[in-house]
């Protein structure tokens, strides 16, 4: 048998997870932005008609999730497990969605990087012969961050220009290895960096590390370079944390050129005031479930290294003086 | 923490510091200017109107207070304050206008968790720090007056 493990942080699927069925949501924001295209469903109110951002949230999540196993023609029965996680307060959005959806629940939270985990955890598990099916998902809502994060949101606040702007939106994936669609090939799990960053206003800059440690393991543990894959997708270091990125991973000698794209850099447009770019759960999500996974179906990209990354901080925490932990996932997805 | 991971810290830090852009300070400077000055300036007016109908002092200035507080009050529940201070920073800010959206933003926020434990506990989360500092700044100010000129007034 082949060996499952590669290097010290790299898992290989040798029957390769498909994800047979996936679907995004946001916001009007994400929806006026470069990606707009790509988003499955765009809703006009972030509110969702709900009292609070909180619940909007949950909503969105799980309506990509009946609409990620509708298009895998799928319920929630033929579902084994759901892996879900968010950045509310333990991960209730997640939990709330979960009970709604009556799937055995493992929740999760790797911050914006919980994609990622999740795929690569869904993954390990259908690679196992542990379930046929598992429901993936993770949402985001800047309302709901905002507050939890920061200050109330009509507060007097000019933003620096290295804040982000957390994405609202939701995406959900079904991982099967029964039938076809993009395949989950690798995974390589990442360590938690910290490099001594304090400001929750330079968030992409405590996760860059994370991200450059996770990528040149991934290479390292391989044996493949950046020539190796069509696009190297990381999730929302957005403009200062992946100009940081590029420089950390040209310190290991890999050179990234144009192969690389943000998310979080890429998803609004400059005119839209969001400071460095997008973060969020929903914001790698939708790159990866929407732009990658929407791009593959159209034969546009063959060979994707996804890495997601995640800020590991809590309010408590940063007023308590401890620095930013970062943290990054990364898997492989083919055609 | 040992020297190696310290010496990493700090060319990290400077690495994000060359990375990071700067804010344009001249623009952020004259809109602070002129966002402050037109609200100081409607301050002006309220204050002119209000001595015409009441010539005192103190109480032309606590009318054009309240006028002023509800003003940024009414801005912030139009959801107009934000984009102002977005653009004007501290012009927006440090007015009275800037302190009484500090007190409405935290109590539309927490509204939502009710009017005792939301609205009634949390209102005063960003403005606390102001209320309580400013006390204690003035206590210490009229102390120190109080001493070098042997009067209370």
């Amino acid at each position: 048998m082949e060996a499952k493990r590669l290097g010290l942080q790299t898992v290989v699927f040798r029957q390769a997870p498909c994800i047979v069925g996936c679907s995004t949501i946001a916001g009007p924001k994400e929806g006026e932005g470069n990606l707009g295209s790509y988003i499955d469903t765009l809703v006009d109110d972030p509110l969702m008609g709900q009292p609070t951002p909180e619940k909007a949230e949950r909503m969105l999540l799980y309506q990509a999730c009946q609409d990620a196993l509708a298009k895998a023609n799928l319920t929630e029965d033929d579902m084994q497990l759901f892996i879900g996680g968010d950045l509310l307060n333990q991960i209730i959005s997640s939990s709330y969605c979960a009970r709604d959806l009556g799937i055995p629940f493992l929740g999760i939270y790797g911050a914006c990087s919980s994609i990622v985990e999740g795929l690569g955890l869904g993954a390990l598990i259908v690679d196992g012969d542990y379930a046929d099916s598992v429901l993936v998902a993770t949402s985001s809502h800047y309302q709901a961050s905002e507050r939890q994060f920061r200050y109330p949101i009509e507060l007097n606040i000019q933003h620096k220009k290295s804040n982000q702007w957390t994405v609202t939106g939701a995406a959900a994936a079904v991982l099967s290895k029964t039938r076809t669609g993009p395949k989950i090939t690798m995974a390589t799990f990442g360590r938690v960096l910290d490099y001594g960053i304090r400001s929750p206003n330079d968030m992409g800059a405590a996760m860059a590390p994370a991200a450059a440690d996770t990528l040149c393991r991934h290479f390292q543990d391989t044996g493949t370079s950046p020539g190796d894959y069509d696009l190297i997708l990381t999730g929302d270091l957005a403009a200062v944390g992946q100009k940081l990125f590029v420089q950390l991973v040209k310190e290991s000698d890999y050179t990234l050129d144009s192969k690389h794209m943000d998310v979080g850099a890429a998803i609004y447009k400059p005119e839209q005031r969001s400071g460095a770019g997008g973060s969020g759960c929903a914001c790698s999500a939708i790159g990866i479930l929407g732009y990658v996974v929407k791009e593959m179906l159209e034969g546009k990209l063959e060979r994707v290294l996804a890495i997601a990354t995640g800020a590991l901080f809590s309010p408590v925490s940063n007023q308590q003086g401890d620095s930013i932990a970062g943290i990054a996932h990364a898997v492989v997805i083919e055609a | 923490m040992d020297k190696a991971q310290k010496d990493l810290h700090a060319r990290y830090q400077q690495m994000v510091k060359e990375a990071t852009p700067q804010p344009n300070r001249w623009k952020n400077l004259v809109m602070a200017f002129i966002t402050g000055g037109v609200i100081c300036t409607i301050g002006q007016l309220f204050y002119n109107l209000f001595e015409v109908i009441e010539p005192s002092r103190l109480e032309t200035t606590a009318v054009t207070q309240a006028a002023m507080i509800a003003l940024g009050a009414i801005a912030t529940g139009l959801g107009l304050y934000d984009w102002l201070a977005e653009r004007g920073g501290m012009g927006a800010a440090i007015p009275v206008t800037g302190f009484s959206n500090t007190v409405t933003a935290a109590a539309m926020e927490f509204k939502r968790e009710g009017y005792i434990l939301g609205m009634g506990t949390k209102m005063f989360v960003i403005a606390g720090p102001v209320l309580v500092y400013g006390i204690l700044s003035g206590f210490v100010v009229s102390l120190l007056r109080a001493v070098l000129t042997g009067s209370l007034f």
